[in-house]
């Protein structure tokens, strides 16, 4: 009904075709039927009750807009091909037809939340297609690549099978790095009773390490008494929240949250990133039963702007070539930190055209929701359904994005590489450390 | 039949619409406590997003999709005054109860219906010519249309004395009476719900994310 008639090519992925060949359509409908039942209650019913198949959402969601209107990457239409399905059904559906799922909920949604704000009844349609990879990630139907990630996190309670001697070593070295620039440089380790516990996500030591030696050279300067553990819990990242094992997802967000306590920390600053923000503070804590996370987490574009406002770090020059900024779906619509980004890019770039739409507008990066983690199988899919974003950046004119999440920053990358906007993205600490001042008495000689 | 129609009838019709939105509330409150949303509910934040929801092109998608703004507004507003405020309502009322209050217009309560029949084919086509919503179409989405339609396509041909009265007018009582019991059991049942869907997305976003959600 109403379907155009191209093909969505089908992606060959070891997790979801091997799952294919193990799964029964018996086991399929336990696992639905338990998920259902046990764990889904009035939002659940209520918003597949209320919803009234207007298709009003449909504006709001940029692998719509970017595959030429194709209602089959509506917001609802993606509920209706998944959990309607499911539900006439009563979950008794067959292996291949979760496959279907799995590509729809885990690859072709971010679950960003933009609809939500179209919906006339504000129906949180992604958390309709959480539930859709909850049930997906029961049944073991879950992307290679994104799978592995989860593995990782049981694992080693981080995302990058990060050993523990790999982390304290590039911490060490990091420390070394900027000891070059400012002898005075620490990475304090296991101190008690800072005012703050830094964390990362793991792909930080893994292959961003110089980004753990900015924050270190900003700590320095601003006077910040701040550690890191040596420990398990160091790693914010959370790809289990968006695979749909909430089981890992609680660990990791309980690990995370235990070495800050363990430390006596008064605040858990975290790095630039979105979906490891939403994990700590509001998605982790809520499957953990805590109301609110035991410590507060501050986000990076928070703590810079506190660090620059309060006059702790002075802007030397400022940054000349013409910037615009991704605004993280999860710190922008999911944090209100939108007007403090725009103050600390304006405070330290000449240049800045601001994005349109904006704000709690912006569209996503077209990454985040754990979908860049499903890896190079589904990167055509990622970027050819973020259409609108390249336009939406290639209007600003500008040379550099910035990006204080990890996931927009890949993602964006993508977006400027396939559709050769020639732009290039930053993290917002490599402006800051371009244009900071550092006093003279902390210079090397 | 006319008798039942517009005795018992008007009855069942209203026991079965408020009992069954009483049910439907208790049913998702009991539900709310297994899902822990009670917690976030903010009065603040969830007046603020439903006042940014109930005034026309308050919000981004009412400015985005106009024509649906407008059609929706005055659709719904006809649709839940008109039966309150009409005449021939109320005079019934009068004489079985003796109870009664202000009325529209004959004029008017014509307008009134004709604009919710004109915004139910309105929705209509919107359904059958856009791809994005014919998509997630079914017959159960036309079915709810044509419930709600119904007593006023039925009540403006009674009106105006088209085909046999007493049949017409016999039919309107009934098609309104199932439309009012089909509202807490059928997708109808957004005019029970709309205030909490809204006003939990708005708890969310202005209590939980500190941001807006419209």
């Amino acid at each position: 009904m109403g379907v155009p008639a191209i093909e969505i090519p089908t992606v060959s992925d070891p997790g979801l075709d091997e799952a294919v060949k193990t799964l029964t359509t018996e086991r399929i409908q336990e696992v639905i039927n338990r998920i259902i039942s046990k764990e889904t209650a009035a939002r659940f019913r209520t918003y597949l009750n209320t919803c009234v198949h207007c298709g009003l959402c449909s504006d709001a969601c940029h692998w719509f807009l970017s595959n030429d209107r194709d209602p089959r990457f509506s917001p609802v239409g993606k509920v209706k091909q998944t959990l309607w399905e499911i539900l006439k059904k009563k979950g008794r559906v067959d292996p291949y037809f979760l496959r279907e799922c799995s590509r729809i909920a885990h690859t072709e949604c971010n679950v960003c939340r933009r609809c939500s704000m179209y919906c006339p009844f504000g129906i949180d349609i992604a958390y309709l297609l959480l539930v859709i990879r909850r049930i997906c990630s029961e049944c073991g139907m879950v992307p290679q690549f994104l799978q592995d990630t989860v593995n990782s996190h049981a694992v080693t309670l981080n995302q990058m099978w990060v050993k523990q001697d790999e982390w304290i070593d590039t911490l060490q070295w990091q420390e070394e790095e900027m000891r070059s620039e400012v002898p005075t440089v620490r990475i304090p380790l296991d101190k008690e009773g800072a005012d703050v516990f830094y964390s990362v996500i793991a792909p930080e030591p893994k292959i961003l390490a110089q980004l753990i030696g900015n924050m270190a050279l900003i700590m320095t300067v601003a006077g910040v008494d701040w550690t890191m553990p040596s420990f398990d819990g160091w790693d914010n990242s959370n790809m289990a929240m968006y695979s749909g094992d909430f089981e890992v997802m609680g660990r990791v967000e309980r690990a995370h949250h235990e070495a800050a306590l363990k430390l006596r920390a008064k605040r858990i600053v975290m790095g630039e990133c979105g979906h490891a923000f939403r994990g700590a503070v509001y998605d982790g804590p809520r499957w953990l039963g805590w109301k609110e996370p035991p410590v507060p987490v501050i986000h990076a574009v928070d703590f810079y702007h506190e660090l620059i406002f309060s006059g702790k770090i002075k802007i030397a020059r400022k940054f000349e070539e013409p910037v615009t900024v991704q605004e993280p779906c999860n710190i922008v619509r999911g944090r209100g930190l939108g007007q403090k980004l725009r103050e600390i890019i304006q405070a330290t770039c000449a240049d800045f055209t601001p994005p349109e739409p904006a704000f709690e507008h912006n569209y996503c990066c077209g990454a985040g929701g754990g979908v860049i983690n499903c890896g190079p199988p589904w990167k055509t899919s990622r970027v050819t359904g973020n259409r609108v974003k390249a336009e939406q950046l290639a209007a600003t004119k500008a040379h550099i994005v910035i990006t204080p999440c990890h996931n927009c920053h890949s993602g964006i990358e993508d977006v400027i590489s396939v559709y050769k906007l020639g732009q290039h993205v930053k993290f917002f600490s490599e402006i800051l450390v371009d244009v900071m001042e550092i006093p003279d008495e902390l210079k090397a000689d | 039949m006319y008798e039942f129609a517009s005795g018992p009838l008007v009855w069942i019709a209203f026991i079965v619409f408020l009992g069954g939105m009483t049910f439907q509330i208790v049913r998702m409150v009991q539900m709310a406590k297994k899902d822990k949303v009670i917690p976030y509910m903010s009065l603040k934040y969830g007046l603020r997003s439903l006042l940014h929801w109930v005034v026309p092109f308050a919000s981004k998608n009412m400015r985005v999709r106009y024509e649906v703004t407008i059609v929706t507004f005055a659709f719904h507003l006809c649709l839940v005054l008109l039966p309150i405020f009409l005449t021939a309502h109320v005079a019934m009322f009068a004489f079985a109860w003796g109870a009664r209050w202000a009325t529209v217009s004959e004029n008017l309560a014509t307008f009134m219906t004709v604009l919710v029949i004109l915004g139910g084919l309105f929705f209509l086509v919107r359904r059958l010519m856009l791809p994005e919503v014919r998509f997630v179409t079914s017959a159960s989405d036309y079915l709810l249309l044509a419930i709600a339609a119904a007593p006023f396509v039925t009540g403006f041909a009674a009106h105006q004395q088209w085909f046999h009265y007493e049949t017409m007018v016999l039919v309107h009582m009934i098609s309104g009476a199932v439309m009012l019991m089909a509202i807490p059991f059928t997708r109808l049942s957004h005019m029970l719900f709309f205030p909490f869907t809204r006003a939990y997305m708005g708890s969310e976003f202005g209590a939980v994310r500190n941001a807006k959600d419209w």
